[in-house]
């Protein structure tokens, strides 16, 4: 699904990642731990093409494409999705609009999407405008959910969110992935889990979210270089009981 | 200073003060086709859906005018005179014909206008429509309105002016002058579709008793050639409230010069003022002035303008407080389509294009009070239209 080769990053000229390399086949899903100011944030907006990420090194592959100078909206298209963090306010654009244009020629429930995440009461209000942390990650889930993305890159998913929510964020991302053990229809559950062929890539420094969703591979990015990858719950362990200095004694 | 710098002239020789007279129509639905077009431009409905009257002018003659609910009366100035001997306690008693060589104008030539009151307890449940047009060149139309809302009633007038397909020239003077009585509540909306050689200037004053509620809405969407009012509003009653929204795009060659001037001058009266602007190529002053005269008042004022292209976008937010206790705030912002923006919606799937239209509709998007749907719609069309040519 997602190959990164010998990437290198700058912004405002600096080096914030340097040489990363990574594999998410299909249908797996990762998660990147790292300290704050690691580079995870980054590695995830150059992954999407924002403005300001200057590839100065190396290329990303999606789908067998290379991706590494595509403009946005090509990625989306092709089918990368991301929750942002702290995403703008667009004044004037309802949440309910903006719903319909992720799912883009797609039809889409509005309304019963929105009921999934617990969201109604917000379709008409402007997106974004005045959210609260638990608000903006609902919402951010929400559009994914009419965008349908191959590959989801959720930046730290739990934060902000209280005990109950994060449960509900938890399942949420689980019936995007497919992951989720919801009987969508009639059909055995190996043969709904070997049609899996979403991935993502989520962002954590706490390792909360590992507790509700199912991680298939974990990775560590240590100031700037990709230094781990395991088995996700083995790295948390470390990480708690060593912090992240022991990982740069295993970079890779 | 800036002022000096941007106000534009008018040389007042340049236009005719008469022109020829049209017909009265007695079915709205019949009058020129032509004209039908540009009056639904500005919200007013040939077919007369969803409206509580009309009042037509065109030029410097009342072309219709009729009220389809009781205790809502509808009629031109002249005619309103002879009815009503009272109104001599009205007409220029809210600003004197000597404010500016405009006001004079009015006074010295006159062309009509329209009188609309709600009598006392009538909530009139559907908006009157006015429109004010010009179609001969070069004609200045001068026109004195008197709106009238009786104690505890209730009203909506959906005002539109426009000229002619042809029309290249003209100058519209409109004095004001609006009365908003003991609880009553006046919504009124108006609409501007003018030309790119016509100058505008709208002379308003409005009086609020106590309890009352004067909610003010302005579109200029198309081109003008300039447009320059600053209407003013007197909250004079204990809990009298003001509310106006603006939304104003300039073109290339437009030059707009719209604010609002609010004086509160009782206790618990409110005031708020909401103004969105776009400029390509054009200019546009957006001014605001809240004068707090007493305590216990609440006044907020909000600018932002946005600059496509190239332009100028001149924020004016002016706050007076004159006694502690007064609470009055601003916020003003000018600049450019925050590029987040564009990219978090280009992350959803929308080329750039499409993205900063997006957003530029939803800059625009102000919730407007009352408004019919069918209009709304209209105007949404504009603004996607005016976005384009803007692009």
């Amino acid at each position: 699904m997602l190959l990164i080769e010998e990437l290198g990053v700058e912004v405002g000229g600096k080096p914030i990642l340097k040489n990363v390399n990574m594999h998410i086949p299909d249908g797996e899903t990762h998660i990147l731990f790292g300290p704050n100011g690691s580079g995870k944030t980054s590695l995830m907006m150059t992954l999407m093409g924002f403005s300001g990420y200057q590839v100065t090194h190396g290329k990303i592959t999606f789908k067998g494409e290379d991706i590494t100078d595509m403009p946005i909206h090509e990625r989306a298209k092709m089918g990368i999705g991301i929750s942002f963090q702290r995403p703008p306010t667009i004044n004037g654009l309802k949440t309910r609009d903006m719903v319909e244009i992720c799912a883009g020629q797609r039809s889409v429930d509005v309304d019963a999407l929105s009921s999934q995440v617990n969201f109604h009461e917000f379709l008409d209000r402007d997106v974004n405008s005045n959210f609260s942390g638990g608000e903006i990650k609902r919402s951010e889930l929400l559009q994914l959910m009419a965008q349908q993305p191959d590959l989801v890159l959720l930046d730290e998913p739990e934060s902000g969110v209280d005990l109950e929510s994060i449960v509900l964020l938890g399942d949420t991302i689980n019936s995007l992935l497919g992951r989720g053990i919801k009987r969508p229809n009639q059909k055995p559950h190996k043969d709904t889990a070997g049609e899996r062929s979403k991935s993502a890539l989520v962002i954590t420094h706490t390792g909360h979210i590992l507790d509700y969703i199912n991680a298939d591979r974990g990775q560590v990015l240590y100031n700037g270089v990709l230094c781990c990858s395991r088995n996700a719950r083995e790295i948390l362990k470390w990480i708690r009981e060593y912090g992240y200095e022991e990982c740069v004694r295993c970079q890779m | 200073m800036s002022d000096v710098i941007t106000r534009k002239e008018i040389d007042l020789s340049a236009y005719r003060v008469d022109a020829a007279p049209h017909e009265y129509v007695d079915e709205l639905s019949r009058v020129d086709a032509g004209d039908a077009r540009q009056f639904l431009d500005v919200g007013v409905d040939p077919q007369e859906n969803g409206r509580g009257g009309s009042f037509i002018q065109k030029d410097r003659s009342v072309i219709h005018c009729k009220s389809c609910q009781p205790g809502i009366e509808i009629m031109g100035i002249s005619q309103a005179q002879t009815q009503h001997a009272w109104l001599k306690d009205y007409i220029w008693k809210n600003l004197s014909p000597e404010t500016d060589a405009f006001t004079h104008r009015v006074i010295e030539a006159p062309h009509e206008g329209y009188f609309i009151r709600s009598l006392p307890g009538v909530k009139a449940s559907q908006p009157v429509q006015a429109c004010l047009y010009i179609a001969s060149e070069k004609f200045s139309q001068h026109v004195h309105n008197i709106v009238i809302a009786e104690e505890n009633s209730e009203l909506h007038i959906i005002t539109g002016c426009a000229t002619a397909p042809h029309l290249v020239s003209g100058l519209h003077v409109g004095v004001s002058e609006f009365y908003v009585k003991k609880g009553a509540k006046l919504t009124f909306t108006m609409i501007h579709d003018w030309g790119e050689q016509v100058n505008v200037r709208p002379r308003t004053v409005t009086r609020v008793e106590e309890g009352g509620v004067i909610v003010s809405n302005y579109v200029s969407l198309r081109p003008v050639g300039s447009l320059q009012m600053f209407p003013t509003t007197y909250l004079e009653g204990k809990g009298a409230v003001a509310r106006f929204n603006s939304v104003l795009v300039a073109g290339k060659g437009s030059h707009l010069d719209v604010g609002s001037r609010v004086v509160l001058s009782a206790p618990d009266t409110r005031a708020e003022i909401v103004s969105r602007g776009i400029t390509s190529g054009g200019t546009i002053i957006a001014r605001g002035d809240l004068i707090g005269k007493v305590a216990g008042i609440k006044a907020h004022l909000e600018c932002k303008g946005l600059i496509l292209n190239e332009g100028l976008m001149h924020a004016i937010p002016e706050l007076s407080g004159y006694a502690p206790g007064v609470e009055m705030s601003h916020e003003a912002a000018v600049g450019k389509i925050d590029k987040r923006e564009i990219e978090y919606l280009m992350a959803r799937g929308l080329d750039e294009e499409t993205a900063i239209s997006t957003i530029v509709r939803g800059f625009l998007n102000v919730d407007i009070d009352g408004l019919p749907p069918a209009l709304k719609q209209r105007l949404d069309q504009t603004i996607a239209e005016t976005q384009k040519d803007m692009m």
